[in-house]
């Protein structure tokens, strides 16, 4: 126990500064931000992450943002198991033929209003997989999407801006 | 003690005719008569040797039926079978009786290429869901790829456990966290699995199938999203097989950079996921400072090499970026600082009771399960089984610069972390002594395509385990066919041994200490 004390006392806070230009637009979003999460979210943006048939390197890179250095818990997100309670659904891939019907279900089952977030080149439009007998494409195909969040994968900065900048609008 | 080749020749005779197109020439490939497919794997079987893969291609643009492959090894050696089967008759003998592995691997011969392993003990198609018509068989060179599949009516009957108090608890596709699909379905008595069954192929994107129609030099961006979190090592199984079958060699200092970035890719795959599993153990605290050290190098690869996982870095010839000397130095002392919070973070994970309580004994996998299955990676190095192609099949600079292989016997959730936490001190070392030996020189030599009617094969030794490639050029000098085996293709299969006997609540922890890739397997 000692020990774990000590490393995290060495360790300290690691949450850090975003970059300049992020915290910037942070700055100007945040105030229409604040508002947007107190009266749309009451302060907590619950988010459930859907995979619909991505490589999975998309998902390492949403994972980042639980890690102490972007704790995106701070900013109000939060990641939840159930769509039930989403505020948005955070989805990732090109929408594989084998999970269309899951993609679709989860959506139904998402209470409105529901922000859909597509993530990654893959969920924007398919990436280098493209179109064929088993990817069908970006996600845009198959449920109505808010806004894309491009990068092969995002970076987790990329992925923050991003959501800041939907929930913002 | 005979080599396969050896013992092959010595049981099949005249039968068996050497393949001259496949590359390199230290794989040797065997054709036999259909008849004695069979044959031919008992004789690999009496030698020892596990099932690596098996596939089949369609050869018709060459004018010929269907081949399919089967291939083996023990040790260092790599053996490939290979028989045919004309368009009339699509078939070929099962493997089953011989190799557990082969169950998975017919069945999607059989779903994708619409070859029909006879005598196959399990009717069911794999990755080919049941809503999927059954003539469609996209690997088929008759298939039209662009057209999609109409939506049919089936089922997909799971196991059924019998008796008082069993029930049923399907999870997934779609899960808590955040995961990858598939779906998983118990059978339990009270808390008490009796029987574990997956259902995969929810992210099967074609690849396979994309592969034929891109360039040689556009399949590495492909082979780099088959499993994003191995993005390094498949892009490196790709190019050396395809340069394998066009006498491409690239410089020294590419080959240590590749090495490299491949064991970077390994620590950091090792560090999440080391703290996931404590994690899934109630040890919250491991995740968060493990996933910090994992950020820092993700960070140095971005600015080292352009892009968190180095994707797209491995390239046919070579590598796309140099490293500078300060670089180099920037590397040096990050693994200094790296190596001293990991080891105080690792005596932590070793004096802790309560996690130990819950890695100890949990979802064994016996020793014996491990070399029935054929597993691979860590997951059989934890479970006694002493494989690792950087060891056993090294190519430079793993030739002179050797990692120590971690071998533990217990098979537990513990034994699996503990073999990645062995790895990391090994990776950690042989990073050093890469840069303290990085030749100079240039990052890439050309690469030409290879000319009609060969073949290419490579493994490499991914942070999960052996990744094979068996690459073939068609009439007109293009991939004709791109077959990878992610090492989840047969670690898949050792989850579901592992489950048996623990209790449901254990089942993240399990399934986390396996971590295997459902995009790696469903292609
Ligand atoms: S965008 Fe890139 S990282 Fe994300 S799923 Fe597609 S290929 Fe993978």
């Amino acid at each position: 126990m000692l020990r774990i004390l000590h490393q995290i006392f060495r360790t300290g806070i690691v949450t850090e500064p975003l970059p300049k230009e992020v915290e910037a637009e942070i700055g100007i979003v945040g105030a229409r931000l604040e508002e947007a999460i107190i009266k749309r979210f009451r302060r907590s943006l619950t988010i459930r992450m859907v995979d619909a048939g991505s490589c999975n390197g998309c998902e390492l890179e949403i994972h980042a943002l639980n890690n102490p250095i972007y704790n995106c818990e701070r900013f109000g997100i939060h990641f939840t198991a159930s769509p039930r309670f989403a505020d948005m659904l955070l989805v990732t891939g090109p929408v594989s033929r084998n999970m269309e019907i899951a993609l679709r279900r989860t959506y139904n089952a998402t209470p409105p209003p529901k922000l859909v977030v597509a993530v990654g080149d893959c969920g924007c439009n398919g990436g280098i997989f493209d179109e064929n007998y088993a990817s069908l494409g970006g996600i845009g195909k198959i449920i109505p999407v808010d806004a894309t969040i491009p990068g092969c994968p995002p970076k987790p900065v990329d992925l923050l801006k991003g959501i800041l900048r939907v929930i913002g609008r | 003690m005979s080599t396969l080749k050896e013992s092959f020749t010595s049981k099949l005779g005249t039968d068996a005719r050497q393949d001259g197109n496949q590359y390199p020439a230290s794989v040797t490939v065997f054709h036999v008569p259909r008849e004695r497919f069979i044959e031919a794997a008992r004789a690999m079987k009496t030698s020892d040797a596990r099932l690596v893969a098996e596939w089949a291609t369609d050869e018709t643009l060459f004018g010929r039926g269907f081949d399919i492959l089967a291939c083996f090894a023990k040790g260092p050696e790599y053996l490939i079978v290979k028989t045919e089967a004309p368009v009339e008759d699509p078939a070929f003998p099962t493997l089953t009786k011989k190799f557990v592995a082969a169950y998975r691997f017919e069945r999607q011969i059989r779903s994708l290429m619409g070859v029909i392993p006879a005598g196959h003990p399990d009717p069911r198609h794999w990755i080919k869901h049941e809503d999927w018509p059954e003539d469609a068989w996209p690997l088929r060179k008759s298939f039209d790829p662009s057209k999609p599949i109409p939506r049919v009516n089936g089922e997909y009957n799971f196991i059924k456990a019998e008796g008082e108090g069993v029930y049923e608890i399907p999870v997934g596709p779609v899960h808590a966290g955040i995961i990858e699909p598939g779906h998983f379905r118990f059978q339990a008595v009270g808390e008490d699995i009796l029987n574990l069954e997956e259902k995969l192929g929810y992210v099967h994107k074609g690849i396979e199938k994309r592969f034929e129609a891109l360039s040689w030099t556009e399949g590495v961006k492909l082979s780099g999203r088959v499993s994003g979190d191995t993005t390094v090592a498949h892009a490196l199984a790709y190019c050396r097989a395809i340069e394998a079958m066009t006498g491409c060699n690239p410089p020294d200092r590419a080959l240590w950079l590749r090495a490299l970035m491949l064991e970077r890719e390994r620590i950091a795959n090792h560090l999440g996921d080391i703290g996931a599993i404590c994690n899934d153990a109630a040890f919250a605290f491991l995740l968060y400072q493990l996933s910090r050290l994992r950020e820092v190098i993700l960070r140095t690869n971005d600015r080292l090499f352009g892009h968190r996982f180095m994707m797209d870095r491995v390239i046919p010839g070579g590598v796309a970026n140099d490293i500078t000397p300060d670089g180099v130095k920037e590397i040096l002392s990050e693994l200094d600082s790296l190596s001293g919070e990991f080891e105080r973070l690792i005596v932590i994970y070793d004096e802790n009771p309560s996690l130990e309580d819950r890695v100890r004994d949990t979802g064994i996998l016996t020793p014996g399960d491990a070399k029935e299955l054929g597993v691979v990676g860590f997951v059989a190095r934890a479970s006694s089984q002493s494989l690792d192609c950087r060891i056993l099949s090294p190519f430079p600079p793993y030739d002179r610069i050797i990692p120590r292989m971690a071998v533990l016997q217990t098979g537990d959730v513990h034994a699996r972390a503990w073999v990645r936490i062995e790895e990391v001190r090994e990776s950690i070392r042989i990073i050093r002594e890469m840069l303290n030996t990085l030749p100079e020189g240039k990052i890439s030599v050309r690469f030409d395509p290879p000319p009609a009617d060969r073949a290419g094969f490579a493994v490499v030794e991914g942070w999960r385990g052996e990744i094979v490639y068996w690459v073939q050029s068609g009439p007109r000098g293009e991939i004709n066919r791109c077959m990878v085996r992610d090492p989840s293709s047969v670690n898949w299969l050792a989850v579901e041994q592992a489950i048996h006997g623990n209790i449901v609540p254990d089942f993240p922890l399990c399934n986390k200490s396996f971590n295997q890739s459902y995009s790696g397997h469903d292609l």
